[in-house]
């Protein structure tokens, strides 16, 4: 096989991943007859939307009064400041009719006494501007990611989206003046190679959650599209922000939903003690995560951790009755059966700060394109290429994201940048040449691993990588110890480059599938520690010991890190709304 | 713990064996994917598909101690050794447990799995009581695993025909919709002697459902609003 007689296809747009980001945009342009391929790694309702829980954030006020303005403070306040303000309202803006088309695409919502699509409250949410608690986050039981990308996969189904299910995108095609061509995938069933060229590309590829040794995150989110982009020469942003979900259970990673403490639940120390009142006096356990985490990790170390080993503390529920219990949590009662043996409706639930969200991604203005800094400009836009979802940063969750927010963040720009692709294919009537370079570059990094012969373990690096993580860039950090994480990491990067694997087969071959993946999350932890080394402040997620204090002078501004010299560099937040005034920084107490 | 596991790989082996592992690092609480997992870093040619690991996405069913059942929530303590693992029945092999699932996806395209709405739709949500919503419990649920279909002997004899429990519970699914508009549609649609009648209440699909759903329920249900349609 040579790179001359590998099959070729075009479609105007192809999108890169099925989860509800990728599915969101599909369906605009399968509506707007546009061509569009959708290449993922699973079937799509295998994408990690499956397992979103608590719901998705909209100012309906349905069940408290609500508006979108007061939906934008909360996510400003919830970034820390380091969200771009014209995002966050274009986002909390298009909330409200992003839910009713969901609801016609046939979501099956909890519902209201009245009919209304039901609202529960939920973390770092208020109304006006800080005040009360606010009830925002629409949900379907605590399945509601189940329940939308389901709805999303079904609704392609009659839109006759075209998918190519189970194939693995190698990289991104590009040509000499940086636009982006289309990608180099392969058939993972056959092993066959194919190019699809596009005139524009979606990367919807989500999070990058195995990262880490305890998770929530499903073992396919390996930071993919946040790979391709770093290798075509595209930094990422902000990525030394990532969320540790205040309520995995301990030791195991399940996610336990923030909607259990929006509907009543709360968290307890070894003494009882209803430990969140010290540390968020007015919001309790429905502070922002970062909060709530750090307030987690700070009870285990000064020994009020409950356990024999002292090592996680309490999530009670038992006192919101079964009833409740069964209608808006069924799905994490039936988790904690499984995994734990006991029913939160009898006995509380162990808990731990878990590795959840990756904030930083691949920067993207509100329509979805892809920017880069040009000479002095901060954000030119890269030609034919988009981004949104978790891979993405547009930025609207900044330094630490809201619960809720981030299906919203899907759904909104999932179909944003469809809108902007729909309009640049209206000017764009002809694909660019393909550029063979890059053909090869591609087709080179897949077949470096038919080297055969004895060499380092692709499944050792990975667990070492994750331990790694785990140890050097958790919920508090310290210089020494990101430093330390640059070394570790750089010497497993090292070891990478000289992994073999031992099965060469073509059909369905898994173990090549997840040295491609460790690679991309390689590239992606290396962005992590080295953004995360150089911040000296503490913001949202990124919680320095040694510089405890948030210095909006200096550091009020998006990290951007190039895989080329391992280089950071720096732009402004973009403060300026749409049209509203600016949110200026205030301290952040909840 | 001792393991048999079935192995295929359309490139090297002639036809498919039983291979026997053995794991030595068990610990409590584990199941059947972790130690799928530990055992694939013996030996990385085994190929099976997983993601979530908590029994949301349904990548990893499969026939286990003669049982279809998710390898991610079967824990390890609740199997007879040696654990015997094959890939669900009656679908064509790719290789290891890896089934080929395209005729099961292609029954549930052919139910029209989406909402259908034919009024012009209101700038806001469709109303829809609680005691209605109530209506999908059971069936919305579904995560498209195949534990049911594959474990169903009418879907063997008739896989062309019949339409299997899966597709089945999502017919209903959208015939119980309050928000629906397509009811008589899809009822006719049904009515032949095998999509939905081919189903004998043998009553597998519940017996395996991860979810704890009832396929057969539901299709019961199906026929008792045509029954009551055809009066």
């Amino acid at each position: 096989m040579t790179i001359s007689n590998i099959q070729r296809r075009r479609f105007d747009s192809l999108i890169i991943g099925a989860g509800g980001g990728g599915l969101r945009a599909a369906l605009q342009l399968a509506e707007a007859d546009a061509s569009v391929a959708v290449v993922s790694k699973v079937f799509p309702t295998r994408s990690h939307t499956v397992a979103a829980q608590g719901g998705m954030n909209a100012a309906l006020a349905n069940v408290l009064p609500d508006n979108w303005h007061w939906h934008m403070f909360d996510t400003v306040k919830g970034s820390d400041y380091l969200g771009d303000q014209d995002a966050i309202e274009y986002m909390c803006r298009a909330a409200p009719k992003v839910v009713y088309e969901l609801e016609h695409f046939g979501v099956p919502f909890s519902r209201l006494d009245n009919g209304r699509i039901y609202q529960r409250p939920f973390g770092g949410q208020s109304q006006n501007f800080g005040g009360e608690q606010a009830a925002r986050t629409c949900a379907a039981a605590d399945r509601t990611g189940h329940a939308i990308l389901h709805s999303l996969y079904q609704q392609n189904i009659r839109a006759k989206t075209h998918f190519f299910d189970e194939y693995f995108a190698v990289d991104l095609l590009k040509d000499d003046d940086g636009n982006i061509l289309g990608a180099f995938v392969f058939d993972i069933h056959t092993g066959e190679e194919l190019i699809i060229e596009a005139k524009t590309t979606l990367l919807a590829t989500g999070g990058a959650g195995q990262l880490f040794r305890t998770t929530t995150n499903a073992l396919i989110n390996t930071g993919d599209g946040m790979g391709m982009a770093l290798r075509a020469g595209i930094p990422l942003q902000d990525m030394e922000f990532f969320q540790f979900h205040p309520t995995g259970i301990a030791g195991r990673g399940m996610l336990i939903t923030e909607g259990a403490r929006g509907e009543g639940g709360y968290l307890v120390n070894v003494n009882g003690e209803r430990f969140m009142e010290r540390y968020a006096p007015k919001a309790k356990d429905l502070a922002s995560r970062d909060v709530v985490s750090r307030a987690i990790e700070t009870e285990v170390r000064e020994g009020r951790g409950c356990g024999p080993d002292k090592d996680h503390v309490m999530l009670k529920l038992d006192h919101l009755g079964v009833d409740v219990i069964q209608k808006r949590l069924p799905g994490i009662r039936q988790t904690c059966i499984t995994f734990l043996g006991m029913d939160p409706a009898e006995e509380p639930v162990p808990v731990y700060p878990t590795a959840h969200y990756t904030m930083g991604g691949i920067p993207t203005d509100r329509h979805g394109q892809v920017v880069i800094p040009v000479k002095d400009t901060p954000e030119e836009a890269v030609t034919g290429l988009y981004a949104a979802g978790e891979c993405a940063c547009v930025s609207v969750h900044g330094a630490n994201r809201l619960g809720g927010n981030s299906l919203l963040d899907i759904l909104v720009f999932g179909r944003a940048a469809a809108n902007h692709i729909i309009d640049y294919l209206k000017e764009n009537h002809y694909h660019r040449p393909l550029n063979e370079k890059s053909v090869e570059k591609a087709y080179q990094r897949l077949h470096r691993w038919d080297d055969t012969g004895e060499g380092e373990s692709v499944e050792k690096i990975r667990s070492d990588l994750k331990r790694v993580m785990e140890k050097n860039c958790g919920v508090f950090r310290t210089q020494d110890v990101l430093d330390n994480g640059i070394k570790e990491v750089s010497a497993l990067h090292e070891k990478l480059k000289h992994a073999r694997i031992k099965d060469h087969s073509a059909m369905f071959n898994t173990a090549r599938v997840e040295a491609l993946e460790l690679e991309n999350l390689m590239d992606v932890a290396l962005a992590t520690v080295y953004s995360a080394s150089a911040r000296t402040e503490s913001r949202g997620a990124h919680s320095r010991v040694d510089f405890q204090e948030r210095d909006d002078m200096n550091w009020m501004r998006h990290t951007l890190y190039s895989l080329e010299g391992r280089k950071l560099d720096y732009k402004p937040v973009r403060t300026k709304p749409m049209t509203v005034a600016t949110f200026p920084p205030k301290a952040r107490v909840y | 713990m001792r393991f048999r596991i079935y192995r295929y790989s359309p490139e090297k082996d002639q036809k498919p064996f039983m291979q026997d592992y053995e794991l030595n690092n068990i610990v409590p609480g584990m199941m059947l994917l972790d130690a799928l997992l530990l055992l694939k870093e013996q030996d990385p040619t085994l190929a099976f598909r997983r993601s979530c690991r908590e029994g949301v996405c349904g990548s990893d069913g499969m026939n286990i101690n003669g049982t279809n059942g998710l390898a991610c929530i079967t824990p390890l303590s609740e199997l007879k050794e040696p654990v015997e693992v094959r890939p669900m029945p009656r679908l064509p092999v790719i290789r290891d447990l890896i089934v080929d699932m395209d005729s099961f996806y292609k029954q549930y395209r052919d139910v029209k799995p989406y909402l259908i709405v034919k009024d012009p739709l209101p700038e806001v949500e469709l109303q829809q009581t609680p005691e209605q919503r109530d209506k999908l419990d059971g069936l919305y649920e579904c995560i498209l695993c195949g534990c049911c279909s594959t474990a169903c002997p009418s879907f063997w004899w008739n896989p062309d025909k019949f339409l299997g429990p899966a597709a089945l519970l999502q017919a209903a699914r959208f015939i119980e919709d309050s928000r629906d508009q397509a009811t008589e549609e899809r009822l006719d649609a049904l009515d032949d002697p095998f999509k939905l009648f081919r189903c004998h209440t043998i009553m597998n699909c519940i017996q395996v459902c991860p979810k704890d759903l009832n396929p057969t329920k539901a299709i019961g249900n199906i026929k008792k609003i045509m029954v009551k349609k055809s009066l």
